[in-house]
């Protein structure tokens, strides 16, 4: 066992694997953060309509969230990878494809997350709202939301450790994270034990000190939405 | 360019004895898996609740350090990184009795093993003290009581976030394919590269891996109905996805 490999190789896996900086379009936050963050936003789009009265909104709304979490992320990644460039006739770099497909994945759990956070909102703040003169909209938008994304934090942040996991999954399609990186030092130097317990390492620091971080916030916020993952 | 469709790409030639194969091996992997996270989950889940404070590290340790990781890190770990620091003869046993096989199913197992510990944690932390009090009472030890009271009630709250979980390790078995076992999500990937289908052939994948997830989940909820103990079962039922 020599570590060394990790040493000489640490500015490689860290700069341009896990950052993103560097010869290659890569990254593990870089795909990560904008994938949290516009899978939020499609998220809430998902878990409101799962809530909708009318069924043209709702049953298409379920259909996406058992759809997206009945299927392994894997196959919804080679879907895009082989259908974006079909669409729009051009190919499309894996960064593109990782992102679409990690954004339209990962927002069918967001959308739970979202739905169960704006249920967890009591019915009389709904109630109160409506007396004092709010529409429907209005009482989302300025009672319900707000109130629904404090609950939410806790598992939204378990949700990013979960994000931040699967990017990995990403080097499948030759996107340079991590994962990948460690790969190609691997090839270069056939040091897979050091190589694949290191990023192992890295993966565990950020996802645990999130998880600590997730768990001080729940019993900050008394979270009513039960334990997250 | 204009994508000309051709389903017949899944019945002519080998695709659908691939397919069939695929199937064949998702389930057989999954179920080994499932069984070595089953055993390592109640083992270190039960641990981490037992009133022994270095048996209660070892396995917070355990379950912190391997759910934390991603699964595809494990893989490359279990099948490139191990092999070659066990002996030799292990090693050419291995790499001729399908070493892809077995550390996949290694893998997917000890990862799994170590998120099935916090559902069967949880199932064991929502029964209510007086339980253990009880059973402390009547004169067992913490090994009787575990085995013949909590356990028993532990698995009953804990079906239906562990069929989530089952599930998971069902869809993570497609993970298996970056170290070469020939399971669903690889013959896909064959299909698709002998006949350059991609659409039916991920249509194929796809709605077979619906099929057997919607299948478990519906025979699992007739289970949890049947197991259900009344009154208890809200506390824990709130699924982890």
């Amino acid at each position: 066992m020599d570590f060394g490999v990790v040493v000489s190789n640490f500015g490689f896996l860290m700069v341009q694997g896990f950052l993103g900086f560097g010869n290659f379009v890569g990254g593990t936050l870089r795909l990560a953060i904008p994938a949290i963050v516009l899978g939020f936003i499609l998220g809430i789009f998902i878990g409101l309509g799962r809530l909708a009265r009318a069924p043209w909104i709702r049953i298409p709304a379920t259909g996406y969230v058992e759809l997206f979490r009945g299927t392994p992320l894997i196959m919804v990644i080679f879907w895009f990878w082989f259908i974006l460039p079909i669409l729009l006739r051009v190919p499309l770099p894996e960064y593109w494809v990782a992102l679409a497909a990690f954004v339209i994945f990962e927002a069918a759990y967001l959308g739970e997350i979202v739905r169960a956070g704006i249920q967890s909102v009591p019915k009389g703040q709904v109630e109160a709202a409506t007396a004092t003169g709010l529409t429907a909209a209005q009482t989302m938008r300025h009672v319900v939301l707000p109130q629904a994304l404090k609950n939410m934090i806790p598992a939204l942040v378990t949700q990013f450790i979960v994000l931040l996991k699967d990017t990995s999954l990403a080097s499948i399609i030759g996107y340079v994270d991590l994962t990948k990186a460690a790969q190609i030092v691997n090839n270069r130097e056939i040091r897979p034990f050091e190589l694949y317990l290191f990023i192992a390492v890295v993966y565990w620091i950020c996802t645990y000190s999130m998880s600590r971080f997730s768990r001080r916030l729940e019993t900050r916020l008394g979270s009513p939405m039960g334990n997250p993952a | 360019m204009q994508y000309q469709f051709d389903w017949s790409v899944l019945w002519r030639g080998q695709s659908a004895q691939w397919l069939l194969q695929g199937i064949l091996t998702t389930l057989e992997i999954s179920a080994l898996a499932w069984l070595l996270a089953s055993a390592l989950g109640v083992l270190s889940g039960a641990l981490r609740t037992v009133p022994l404070r270095p048996l209660r590290v070892l396995a917070t340790f355990y379950v912190e350090f391997f759910r934390n990781v991603p699964l595809l890190v494990w893989m490359f770990f279990w099948y490139f990184g191990v092999p070659p620091l066990l002996p030799r003869p292990v090693q050419d046993w291995l790499f001729n009795h399908g070493a892809e096989f077995w550390a996949g199913t290694f893998a997917l197992g000890v990862y799994h093993g170590a998120r099935f510990s916090e559902v069967i944690r949880s199932g064991i932390q929502s029964i209510p003290k007086t339980q253990f009090e009880a059973a402390a009472s009547t004169g067992l030890t913490v090994a009787q009581a575990y085995r013949l009271i909590i356990i028993p009630i532990a698995l009953r709250l804990i079906v239906p976030p562990m069929t989530n979980e089952s599930l998971n390790l069902l869809k993570n078995s497609s993970i298996a394919l970056t170290i070469g076992v020939a399971e669903l999500t690889f013959q896909t990937r064959q299909i698709e590269t002998y006949t350059a289908k991609a659409i039916e052939a991920l249509t194929a994948g796809t709605l077979i891996y619906l099929i057997l997830c919607l299948g478990i989940a519906s025979v699992m909820a007739r289970v949890e109905r049947r197991f259900a103990i009344p009154g208890l079962i809200a506390r824990v039922g709130r699924a982890e996805h």
